[in-house]
């Protein structure tokens, strides 16, 4: 990589990515509210969130907790440009689940029963679809001999085609990893009564606004992932986006929150389930 | 003034996040505030979400009578939700008491135990008047931050 195409993915990872994944969360809200007839927010909500979260007082119960939502937003990003520098996705990988766990332990160090309860439960998600990221980065091994990003720009079939199953898998991660509903139980928008925000519940004010931020990175990074099965047209790669979003928005809003035993049986039976056929057709073609 | 600090100001008035607080109301109030909340009032467009969580929080709905009970839960919530904020206090009940104000056990209205911002007189207020509130309340906002 040459000094300019590595200043174009600093750019495009740090900047950019954040900023596109906080317009599509303004749309996903727009579009939430137009499936419930109403009209939603401006698509810019987002941005005015985080920046008045920025604007507040730090009223911190412990200092940790700032040190943690930073820890997760390095994470994030860093993952995220890796993500652009196309290197290798198991480093992304590890790199992204260090500041997952930082989330919780943030939301650990302090008493709140709300933010222990949500911790656990974000423990659990963790669980739950780090083994499926796995086993689809394993089947893209499978196909590519390699698990550099570059390599698959190389193939010339999209990743699709030879793991369509392993898409559905990345997808039943990706509910988890979004918090969209069935899987929101750590965190959701609309669980107040329940757990207040969970592993959120303890960050206040600008750290709040942080780890919003590392949020965005990370569905930067997880659309990321999805654009990857179809990596051969820049048209495919649009459509595929953004099937998949409306998908999940869809799911999102026309299911109810489950419990972490059926979100750790149904994810672990249909994706441990769905790799194993994948791999072995895979295998034997 | 930079522009960054300019887009918080004016972040502020585009997304209050309340949070509601039942202050031994007789539950009218509440229904009419919730009332706002749902798909008929729609206050998801101007950025208004009912957090329930006071370290998230902008702006503090209060409803119903304070009283000596309630008081201490009233000032611990007020005292977690950063600067800054602004607090309504909803219905006759949190302006002064209401009709309960001459109960024993009753404090009187909200402004006794922390300031208040803005008044939504009525018993109980339409929702109408909730919004036509927190609208005030981020007018103020904006207010204060010209000084
Ligand atoms: S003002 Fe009226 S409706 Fe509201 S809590 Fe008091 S009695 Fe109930």
């Amino acid at each position: 990589m040459n000094s300019v195409n590595v200043f174009l993915a600093l750019i495009v990872g740090l900047v950019l990515a954040p900023a596109a994944s906080g317009l599509i969360a303004g749309v996903d809200r727009r579009i939430t509210a137009r499936l419930q007839s109403r009209l939603g927010p401006p698509i810019l909500q987002p941005f005015y969130d985080v920046f008045k979260l920025f604007g507040k007082e730090r009223l911190l119960s412990n200092y940790w907790l700032a040190f943690c939502s930073f820890v997760y937003l390095v994470a994030a990003a860093t993952a995220t440009v890796l993500f652009f520098f196309q290197s290798d996705l198991l480093l992304i990988f590890f790199v992204q689940a260090v500041g997952s766990v930082f989330l919780v332990v943030g939301a650990l160090t302090v008493p709140s029963p709300y933010s222990q309860v949500g911790a656990h439960r974000e423990l659990l998600q963790i669980l739950t679809y780090e083994p499926l990221l796995v086993l689809v980065i394993v089947g893209i091994y499978m196909v590519t001999g390699s698990f550099k990003v570059s390599a698959i720009y190389e193939l010339n079939t999209p990743l699709l085609f030879h793991l369509p199953l392993m898409f559905l898998v990345l997808g039943y991660a990706l509910t988890i990893k979004l918090r969209k509903s069935p899987f929101d139980i750590s965190a959701s928008h609309h669980a107040h009564q329940e757990i207040v925000r969970g592993v959120y519940t303890e960050y206040v004010g600008p750290y709040l606004g942080i780890i919003e931020v590392a949020h965005w990175f990370e569905i930067a990074l997880v659309l990321g992932l999805v654009s990857l099965f179809w990596s051969t047209s820049v048209i495919g790669i649009i459509l595929l986006l953004m099937i998949t979003y409306f998908v999940e928005i869809l799911v999102d809003n026309s299911t109810s929150r489950m419990t972490w035993k059926w979100m750790l049986g149904s994810a672990w039976a249909v994706g441990l389930s769905f790799s194993v056929i994948n791999l072995v057709w895979l295998h034997y073609r | 003034m930079n522009p960054i600090s300019e887009f918080i100001k004016k972040s502020r008035i585009k997304s209050p996040w309340v949070l509601h607080f039942d202050c031994g109301s007789c539950n009218g109030c509440d229904i009419e505030t919730l009332a706002v909340l749902t798909p008929v009032y729609d206050v998801e467009r101007f950025g208004i979400i009912n957090v329930g969580n006071p370290k998230h929080a902008d702006v503090f709905l209060v409803t119903g009578t304070v009283n000596h009970r309630n008081k201490k839960v009233l000032k611990n919530l007020y005292d977690q939700i950063p600067d800054p904020k602004a607090v309504i206090a909803i219905g006759a009940c949190g302006l002064s008491g209401g009709v309960f104000r001459e109960a024993p056990n009753v404090v009187g209205g909200v402004d006794k135990v922390i300031p208040v911002d803005v008044y939504v007189p009525g018993c109980p207020p339409k929702p109408e008047a909730i919004i036509d509130g927190v609208v005030k309340a981020l007018e103020l906002f904006a207010a204060k931050q010209e000084q």
